[in-house]
């Protein structure tokens, strides 16, 4: 058979995914409402394989919340962006991993930008030297921290204590992919998989065992739509999209949500706790909604972290079924305790308890 | 007339947006805003692309550019290559600097954001942070969101996190200067430009609905009739 036509075509579907030497930024949503998986990932990289990944604390907002509800103009978050590159610059790394899907979809559109428009390039290096004093390289490598994940799949694989199997039934557990849109929709050449064949979960996925299901709105967006979000007189928009996407994953009998992007964890767990509230709707079976995890809590999981240093509990939607299905031994005792071992008080009115 | 068309064209993101649009409405299947809001990027891009300067007014002045809600995947699909989303970016960014954006319901939310959104960039150095999402302002965050705002400490201390401290981590504080390169970065770029306009005009408006405006904070009856005020028919067709 010859590859060499196949080789070619699916060349552009392939990410080169940096291997070590990272600059990393965290993202204003997954360390406000996911901070437990910044810090997986932070300690499996460092820790467990040994990898070198800098953080700079001087590193901000890149304002792409603010961009994308037009209150930030494009020369002022290119110039934003382009300090992180000076950051990135002056501690000597030319490989960058982005916490945020947004973040990394405006990433790539400023890169873009600069290569349609050069003059805009130039525009930016001045802004930041008059604002700053500051100089920058563009990134050689940009990885999503997700990337990073897909491509230590199988070595998570190697290392797992359990798989996305029921342990009782010996089934494939079935598991909903949401990538985020501003992962690949925009510049599709900078994400694993591209717009039409985005893997970068499924990968995952498939590598730990699981079953990844295909439904009509796998594609659809959350909802957040930026100002359709953060106006309390717009949420409709927000909430509508979302019942439009768990409606259709319902008869797929998904028993897990697993996102890419923060903002898109958080809606896809919240809405489900105010669709519930609103009108009795569960999307899950049994009466149960659908927990909705981070790709680093799902690796985290796997290789057999504790769920509550994970930060498990602090969804709207609990994850015990999920964690049953796996047969993971949690300790019920431990889920709201400090990390010197001091009992809180415990939340009333959770999904799932 | 004002020549809109051209001011449009001063904005790269129009350039790179806008070939010709051969109508065949990809966008509008497509789009998350159109299955729920009198919707239809499709038209827009039409209007546009005609460089009618009476009807494009119209349009910066309209409820019509305020409803997308940037997921941009009407960018993938076009085959044009044309991308709907960043017009609206450059319809929104045009009628905010001419004053246009508060004749809309939904055009003067842009208030709110600056006045949320906006002032957590000076003063954070982020767009969003747990402390800055009051749940009395998002019942849809659930029980468990307010309870991890009173156990703030003890719930991201457990998760690795910074809060408040300087030094890496989730939720660190972002140290002075760097707040300050921040704010230099927006006078330098036109960023506090569009925030002085964004106030100037809603200021005006205010006035004109004799409504109280403060200088700053959320407090103040404009805030809070723009950021709630539904008049329930925008998902009807015009």
């Amino acid at each position: 058979m010859k590859t060499e036509g196949k080789k070619r075509i699916w060349s552009d579907y392939q990410k080169e995914i940096a291997d070590d030497h990272f600059f990393y930024v965290r993202s204003c949503i997954r360390q406000s409402f996911f901070p437990g998986s910044e810090q997986f990932f932070l300690h499996f990289m460092r820790e467990v394989l040994g990898k070198d990944v800098f953080e700079n604390p001087s590193h901000t907002t890149c304002t792409g919340i603010g961009y994308h509800s037009d209150i930030v103009p494009l020369s002022t978050i290119m110039t934003v962006v382009a300090r992180h590159f000076a950051l990135m610059k002056e501690a000597g790394y030319k490989n960058i991993a982005i916490s945020c899907v947004t973040s990394f979809g405006i990433y790539t559109e400023i890169i873009e930008t600069w290569k349609h428009f050069p003059e805009e390039l130039e525009k930016t290096r001045e802004y930041l030297y008059k604002a700053t004093g500051r100089e920058f390289d563009v990134p050689e490598n940009m990885a999503h921290t997700s990337d990073i994940i897909y491509k230590l799949r199988n070595e998570i694989a190697e290392k797992a204590k359990y798989r996305l199997v029921n342990h009782e039934t010996g089934d494939p557990l079935n598991v909903v992919e949401h990538i985020g849109c501003h992962y690949s929709k925009m510049f599709p050449r900078y994400g694993v998989g591209g717009a039409e064949f985005p893997n970068v979960l499924g990968g995952m996925i498939e590598a730990w065992g699981g079953n990844v299901v295909d439904y009509p709105e796998r594609r659809h967006c959350c909802g957040f739509g930026f100002r359709q979000y953060l106006v309390q007189a717009n949420r409709g928009y927000s909430l509508s999209n979302t019942v439009k996407k768990f409606s259709s994953m319902k008869p797929f009998k998904p028993d897990l949500v697993l996102t890419n992007c923060p903002g898109c964890t958080m809606f896809m767990d919240k809405w489900q706790y105010t669709m519930k509230e609103m009108d009795g709707t569960v999307y899950g079976e049994n009466g149960e909604s659908i927990p909705v995890l981070t790709y680093e809590e799902l690796a985290g999981l796997v290789m057999g972290y504790n769920p509550w240093n994970l930060g498990l509990q602090y969804h709207m939607v609990q994850s015990e079924p999920l964690l049953k299905k796996l047969g993971i031994n949690y300790d019920p005792e431990d889920k709201f305790r400090t990390i010197d071992g001091r009992q809180m008080p415990v939340p009333e009115n959770l999904i799932n308890a | 007339m004002a020549d809109y068309y051209k001011m449009l064209m001063q904005d790269v993101r129009f350039r790179e947006g806008l070939n010709a649009c051969m109508n065949c409405g990809i966008c509008t299947a497509i789009c998350p805003a159109a299955e729920f809001y009198d919707y239809d990027p499709r038209k827009i891009v039409d209007l546009v692309q005609s460089g009618n300067n009476e009807e494009i007014e119209n349009l910066l002045k309209s409820e019509t550019i305020w409803y997308c809600g940037e997921c941009m995947s009407c960018k993938t699909r076009c085959p044009r290559g044309n991308t709907p989303a960043f017009v609206v970016m450059a319809l929104r960014n045009l009628s905010q600097k001419l004053g246009f954006f508060t004749e809309s319901e939904k055009g003067r939310q842009q208030f709110a954001i600056k006045r949320t959104v906006g002032e957590n960039i000076f003063k954070y150095g982020y767009c969003v942070a747990s402390y800055a999402v009051s749940p009395e302002m998002h019942l849809e965050q659930g029980p468990i969101w307010k309870y991890i705002l009173e156990n703030s400490n003890d719930v991201y201390e457990r998760l690795g996190g910074q809060i408040n401290e300087l030094g890496a981590g989730p939720l660190r504080k972002i140290p002075d200067d760097a707040r300050e390169e921040l704010r230099k970065i927006f006078e330098v770029t036109g960023g506090s430009e569009l925030f002085d306009d964004i106030e100037i005009h809603s200021k005006k408006k205010a006035s004109e609905m004799g409504l109280e405006y403060e200088s700053e904070g959320i407090d103040n009856e404009y805030f809070i009739e723009v950021f709630t005020a539904n008049n329930k028919k925008h998902h009807e067709k015009s």
